[in-house]
């Protein structure tokens, strides 16, 4: 890995920035559920969830109201980096924490699956996409939320592949994340007949400039230049292809995962007419316009992503589980809690109903998006057309090909 | 189509020439850094911070103030070459008599702040600043398509280079700034500013990095960790070049940004890392870098 100044300072000062808990006495501690929110606050990611998460967790908290117990809500910044992740998490669940949620950047969101498998607490991971979380990697006590690489590998790969795009090349972040969307994207290309000319994986987080892996994508005559990586560096890879007249010349950009924030920082005129999957937009339907406003005093000017308002619905399911079972008993066995929510539906005005799968996975519809053009757009943040929608069922991996643990047993 | 070392040869000269242009922000960083070390021994790891407030600074005088790039490209090594001014005389000064060590700490931790000031203010996702309608479009060169932009950039950090090593090998001004590198208190018995000098030398740093931040708003999302990425590569170019050397970082900047280029070929996942390789074998070989004096 490449120093940078973070790495530097993490070595010696990520111990001491540990978030320190208020000490609560020992009667008003059993009777309250502590929450983390384990994000990127400092790096690529942070405007996906970061600070915008953590507010939309709190929002739930006010809105679930007082069923007789207490809810805290603390946070912390994992900085992209699994061993920073991975400390914050065990110190957290052995300081009483119930719940980490969040955890965004696959490589940590893995790394914090096995503290919380091995605590035997609760863990509902929101913002990672690697589709391992429910498939070779899977436990009893996490649940991934609103997308993993194979719903996005499905949604916004098929719609490329039909649309004639059948020859690819790749453009990676190099981790855990990367070459999960990679490989996810690849078996959708070649099962419905196209085939990949090749890729390159880049060094994260330390590039960005593309300009290289552009040209070598064009090089390989392939008909869509896959982009499987995030954040920032989607928004300079896309930046970049406009400069190097990429699109102009037939070649289609296919951002594997984007948010509404990257869409912001990129521009319409740059990002229109780019396809892209989400599970959540503002301006979807009444519901999501309604929770949408409630949260406008937290956000601001910023409209929520399906990231940053995922915090605000599975908190909500968190604290029903709870509140159906009882504090000591969820308190007492992570696995006990996340059975639980498996066994209860999911309703709320972001996703919508849904359900949660024996191998952890949130069931929701997945939508495919066009950017409009800044002629389209009326208004701030009035980014997206919606061009197709899978519903739940069928967005995501089905369960019997994940290879996870807990559906074989 | 020829072959090159199993690479299309229309391939490999586009990534020699991409590589030029990531060389061309490495030289103009480099020198600004060396510049500085060479007068006053301060290993400037502000440097970073202010190539990015370059860029914000130019994001912010046309959305703010409507004034578009080539007002920036003017205006803004200005601005932020003063904040360097006053950060000069308010902090940096009190710390020549000190160790190095003092030096980085302190503009380690003022680049932190900076950093975490406009993450605050701006958030992590970046901001679009759009290329001058004058250099939108392109170049057909047969073997790549060359944004104009992109020459621009090579072109103007060429002349900037060139232009700072005039001044500083082959003036009057700069052979004081020479001779003050050599023996401060001599050239002060000679009754020319030392200080002052020192002060606007760190100034004309400052804003190095500043037009570097300019340049590369267009090419790079506006955002505040932009500079970070750059900055320990840069400090790199600067240790194999050889600390100081105004020469070296110039030719170490331009030929480094070419081998990575050639790297994100050949092996794209070590090209975040071969600078540091080079940087390592340059250290065992040659300690005062490939330009310095032992």
């Amino acid at each position: 890995m490449t120093p940078t100044r973070r790495s530097l300072l993490t070595a010696t000062v990520g111990a001491t920035l540990m978030p320190a808990l208020p000490r609560l006495g020992r009667a008003q501690a059993a009777n309250t559920i502590r929450i983390g929110v384990l994000n990127d606050q400092s790096g690529v990611y942070r405007d996906i969830s970061g600070p915008y998460g953590i507010e939309c967790t709190k929002q739930a908290v006010q809105e679930f109201g007082d069923k007789g117990f207490a809810v805290e809500v603390i946070s912390a910044d994992h900085q992209n980096k699994p061993d920073v992740g991975a400390n914050i998490a065990r110190q957290w669940y052995d300081q009483g924490v119930d719940l980490i949620i969040d955890v965004p950047t696959s490589s940590v969101g893995l790394a914090v699956n096995n503290v919380a498998r091995e605590k035997n607490k609760a863990y509902i991971n929101t913002g990672s996409a690697t589709s391992d979380l429910t498939g070779a990697q899977c436990s009893p006590n996490t649940v991934h939320w609103m997308y993993d690489t194979y719903m996005l590998a499905k949604s916004t790969g098929g719609a490329m592949v039909k649309a004639g795009g059948d020859s690819w090349f790749f453009i990676t972040a190099d981790y855990a994340f990367g070459h999960a969307l990679e490989r996810d994207t690849t078996n959708f290309v070649r099962a419905a007949g196209g085939k990949v000319n090749g890729s390159v994986k880049y060094p994260f987080p330390a590039t960005s400039d593309f300009s290289s892996f552009l040209v070598q994508a064009q090089a390989s005559r392939a008909k869509v230049i896959g982009l499987a990586n995030a954040g920032a560096d989607t928004v300079n890879s896309i930046k970049q292809a406009a400069e190097f007249g990429i699109t102009r010349r037939g070649v289609k950009l296919a951002a594997l995962l984007m948010f509404l924030p990257d869409v912001h920082a990129i521009g319409l005129q740059t990002a229109q007419g780019l396809v892209l999957t989400e599970s959540f937009y503002w301006d979807l339907n009444d519901r999501t316009r309604a929770v949408t406003e409630r949260l406008r005093p937290r956000l601001r000017d910023v409209k929520p992503n399906m990231a940053s308002i995922a915090n605000y619905s599975c908190t909500l399911h968190y604290l029903k589980a709870v509140a159906d079972m009882g504090v000591a008993a969820s308190k007492a066995s992570g696995v006990d809690v996340v059975n639980r929510m498996k066994a209860m539906p999911c309703d709320d005005d972001a996703f919508g109903p849904g359900s949660i799968r024996a191998d952890g996975r949130k069931l929701c519809p997945s939508y495919l998006f066009e950017v409009k053009s800044p002629a389209e757009s009326k208004a701030p943040w009035d980014y997206y057309k919606l061009l197709q929608t899978t519903p739940a069922e069928e967005a995501f991996r089905p369960m019997n090909e994940g290879g996870c643990s807990l559906v074989r047993s | 189509m020829e072959d090159i070392f199993g690479i299309p040869a229309p391939l490999l000269f586009g990534q020699l020439l991409l590589g030029l242009i990531n060389g061309a922000f490495y030289a103009m960083m480099s020198l600004g850094l060396a510049v500085i070390f060479g007068l006053l021994n301060i290993i400037n790891f502000t440097h970073g911070a202010q190539f990015m407030m370059g860029a914000f600074a130019a994001w912010m005088l046309l959305e703010w103030a409507g004034l578009n790039y080539w007002w920036a490209l003017l205006l803004v090594p200005i601005i932020i070459g003063f904040t360097g001014v006053v950060l000069e005389r308010l902090m940096i000064s009190r710390l020549y008599k000190l160790d190095h060590l003092y030096g980085l700490l302190l503009t380690f931790g003022l680049g932190l702040i900076i950093e975490g000031v406009f993450r605050n203010q701006f958030g992590s996702s970046g901001l679009p600043y759009r290329i001058p309608p004058e250099l939108q479009g392109a170049w057909d060169l047969g073997f790549m398509f060359l944004p104009i932009y992109r020459g621009w950039v090579v072109i103007a950090a060429l002349i900037l280079c060139l232009a700072t090593w005039l001044l500083i090998e082959k003036t009057r001004l700069g052979a004081y700034l020479r001779a003050a590198t050599e023996n401060a208190p001599l050239v002060q018995a000679f009754g020319v500013n030392v200080p002052r000098m020192v002060t606007l030398t760190y100034g004309f740093g400052v804003a190095l990095a500043a037009i570097g931040g300019v340049l590369a708003a267009p090419i790079y999302s506006v955002n505040p960790q932009m500079g970070t990425n750059l900055i320990i590569v840069v400090f790199a170019v600067v240790v194999i070049g050889g600390m100081g050397s105004i020469l070296g970082s110039i030719i170490t900047g331009f030929g480094l940004g070419i081998v990575e280029g050639l790297t994100k070929v050949f092996y794209p996942e070590a090209s975040a890392t071969v600078i540091f390789v080079i940087m390592a074998i340059v250290l065992l070989a040659r300690p005062a870098g490939l330009f310095g004096r032992a």
